[in-house]
């Protein structure tokens, strides 16, 4: 094999970390897509130029801790009730850019009121909500999107309809609010999907500052420690199994 | 006016950024006098019906974590419901005011008044060590007077206040003297008062704020826990608000807050006029507590009743402060029962006066 040196240079970097995302070590697992969405998080805003103007709202989750990770200022809400701090953040400064970041138990199990709730009262904020179908942070339970037959901590046979109900797809549900403008399913488990999600996140942000409504931008995700398997098999088994429940794609776009 | 709608007209006039609520008997006329009044239009206060207390007390926390004098009112179920994020305010050390217009319990209970959140009020209500500012109006115009105090004294220490007032004076209507409006603060305000923690924006000249009650390590969130009570401790030793009548000859006292102060002012006059000397001590705070007053006047008086609307929760920090020196006994009517003056002044003296003769 030929050796040959890289010479980093400004002028040839294509690559490179976002400025708003801190130095400080991620505690999310290797192949966990939190990380990769944080980053476009951080691009969009920072492209946008509303670093100064913009109030992210974690949850509790294993993202609970997004606000060590990108340099805006960061309010954490309790399990389930980000829309709720989000909808008195934007209305007592409308001007700010105001955005909650939650997991599928935090947005569409214990924080289904307020998701709803906020959506229908057309908050102009961004949801983004990242469905891993698991509860990552408490080691791995049955979420309400778990797919049906998916071994859980709390469904070790596998989940069955008849015990546990079925997986719903919430972002089709709020779909039907009037106060929603935009709702998209995303996923970052190859560069063109990480592009296409960038897309849809800057959409989302504009259309917050531009007051046309809630937008809510959902991203299928991988939980590699949850589903105990490897980064690279989660992300086949996502693209096998979750991918068809959950396709990708534009929900409402209005 | 009626005592509810005092607290709207106080709101407004005290330039409150933001109300939150969720109807709830005896205490919907907050916010519907709100929503008649349409703050938005002047001051620009926000107004919003959530979908539940726990929505309205998560967006109060929203709007306490931008530096925004925010609040929201309910009665005692609602104030159940808001427990979690009243600790999550409390432990981020956040200021707002809660108003409670307590109703009978448990469970829904009744719609009528009561004072049976007085634990709930001044021991926490929510998980963990915490405490919120409590003040307990007897009139109207305490009503009104409160909604600034607690405000005031919220952003002063940066912890919750709560107005704990009950069906009987949140439904009355009395004269009220409305000082002249204040202006909502300015951003520029917000960011002298409180640009040291809020959330206004991360500048490139400051750190990022991060408003959150979590801390993995438990020797920080010691700390943390050690920095709320230091804070405690100091509001022991400055706020505590009481009133006085008729004690300085007393031989019996009686302590009561809220509606029973006024019933027992009563019981006051009827007790004078029987041949008795009998005193009150009203709390004006219930926490931080009257303790010191209290002990003072156990040094004086043969006994003590404590006359609340509840099966006996305020007797608990009378004793406290009295320790066991005179004996001290409660009287109460339960479930939204109102008592009579008569009916307080006969228990004074079946449980007080002729046991200590
Ligand atoms: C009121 C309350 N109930 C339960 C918990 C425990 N809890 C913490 S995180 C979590 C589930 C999080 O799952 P999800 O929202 O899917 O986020 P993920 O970790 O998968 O990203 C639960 C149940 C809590 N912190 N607070
Ligand atoms: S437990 Fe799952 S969601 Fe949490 S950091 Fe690990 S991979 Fe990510
Ligand atoms: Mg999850």
């Amino acid at each position: 094999m030929a050796e040959f040196e890289v010479e980093i240079k400004p002028e040839n970097l294509v690559y490179g970390t976002p400025k708003l995302i801190t130095d400080r070590i991620m505690h999310y697992c290797p192949g966990c897509s939190h990380g990769t969405i944080h980053k476009l998080v951080a691009e969009v805003i920072e492209e946008m130029g509303l670093a100064e103007k913009t109030i992210g709202v974690s949850p509790v989750g294993c993202s609970v801790f997004a606000y060590n990770y990108i340099d805006i200022d960061w309010v954490q809400a309790a399990h389930g009730r980000a829309a709720a701090v989000a909808t008195a953040v934007k209305r007592l400064y409308p001007e700010k850019m105001v955005f909650t970041y939650q997991g599928d138990g935090d947005l569409a199990a214990i924080g289904t009121g307020e998701s709803i709730h906020a959506c229908n009262r057309g908050e102009n904020i961004v949801v983004i909500y990242i469905n891993n179908a698991i509860y990552g942070m408490t080691g791995g339970q049955m979420a309400p999107t778990t797919l049906l037959g998916m071994k859980t901590a709390t469904t070790p046979y596998g989940r069955d309809p008849k015990l546990h109900g079925y997986p719903y797809k919430i972002a089709d549900m709020m779909a039907h609010l009037d106060g929603v403008c935009y709702i998209t399913r995303q996923s970052v488990h190859t560069p063109v999907n990480v592009r296409k999600a960038k897309k849809a996140l800057r959409k989302a942000f504009e259309n917050a500052m531009a007051g046309k409504g809630l937008s809510l931008v959902e991203f299928v995700a991988t939980c590699n420690s949850g589903w105990k398997q490897s980064p690279v098999a989660s992300n086949r088994w996502m693209e096998e199994n979750m991918l068809p429940f959950y396709p990708l794609g534009d929900i409402k776009d209005i | 006016m009626k005592g509810n709608e005092v607290i709207a007209e106080a709101a407004v006039r005290y330039g409150c950024d933001g109300y939150f609520g969720y109807p709830i008997t005896p205490q919907s006329e907050v916010m519907e006098s709100l929503m008649e009044m349409k703050p938005w239009e002047t001051t620009g206060m926000v107004v919003v019906q959530a979908e539940s207390e726990v929505a309205s007390i998560n967006m109060v926390y929203g709007g306490a974590a931008c530096g925004k004098r925010v609040m929201t009112s309910s009665s005692s179920p609602g104030i159940s419901l808001m427990c979690e994020g009243i600790s999550y305010i409390a432990g981020a050390s956040l200021p707002c005011l809660i108003v409670n217009v307590q109703r009978g319990g448990p469970g829904l209970g009744t719609i009528q008044p009561s004072q049976s959140d007085y634990f709930q009020a001044t021991k926490g209500g929510g998980h963990g060590d915490y405490h919120l500012i409590a003040l307990a109006p007897n009139s109207v115009q305490e009503m009104y007077d409160f909604v600034g105090l607690g405000f005031d004294l919220a952003f002063k220490y940066r912890v919750p206040a709560m107005m704990l007032a009950d069906g009987v004076i949140g439904q009355m209507m009395e004269k009220v003297v409305l000082d002249d409006p204040r202006p909502r603060r300015t951003d520029e305000q917000i960011e002298q008062e409180c640009g040291d923690w809020a959330l206004t924006g991360k500048k490139k000249e400051r750190q990022r704020h991060v408003i959150t009650s979590l801390e993995l390590d438990p020797y920080a969130q010691e700390v943390v826990n050690e920095k709320l009570q230091a804070t405690y401790r100091l509001i022991e030793a400055n706020e505590v608000r009481y009133q006085t009548t008729a004690t300085e000859d007393a031989d019996y006292l009686l302590v009561a807050y809220g509606s029973s102060a006024r019933i027992c002012a009563k019981v006051v006059e009827m007790a004078r006029e029987a041949g008795y000397k009998v005193g009150l001590l009203r709390p004006i705070t219930l926490w931080p507590f009257p303790g010191k007053p209290i002990a003072e006047l156990a040094g004086q008086v043969k006994g003590i009743l404590s006359v609340e609307l509840n099966s006996g929760q305020m007797i608990e920090d009378v004793r406290l402060a009295v320790n066991g020196r005179v004996p001290v006994e409660h009287y109460g009517r339960m479930g939204g029962v109102v008592y009579s003056p008569g009916e307080v002044f006969e228990a004074l003296k079946e449980k007080i006066i002729n046991k200590t003769k």
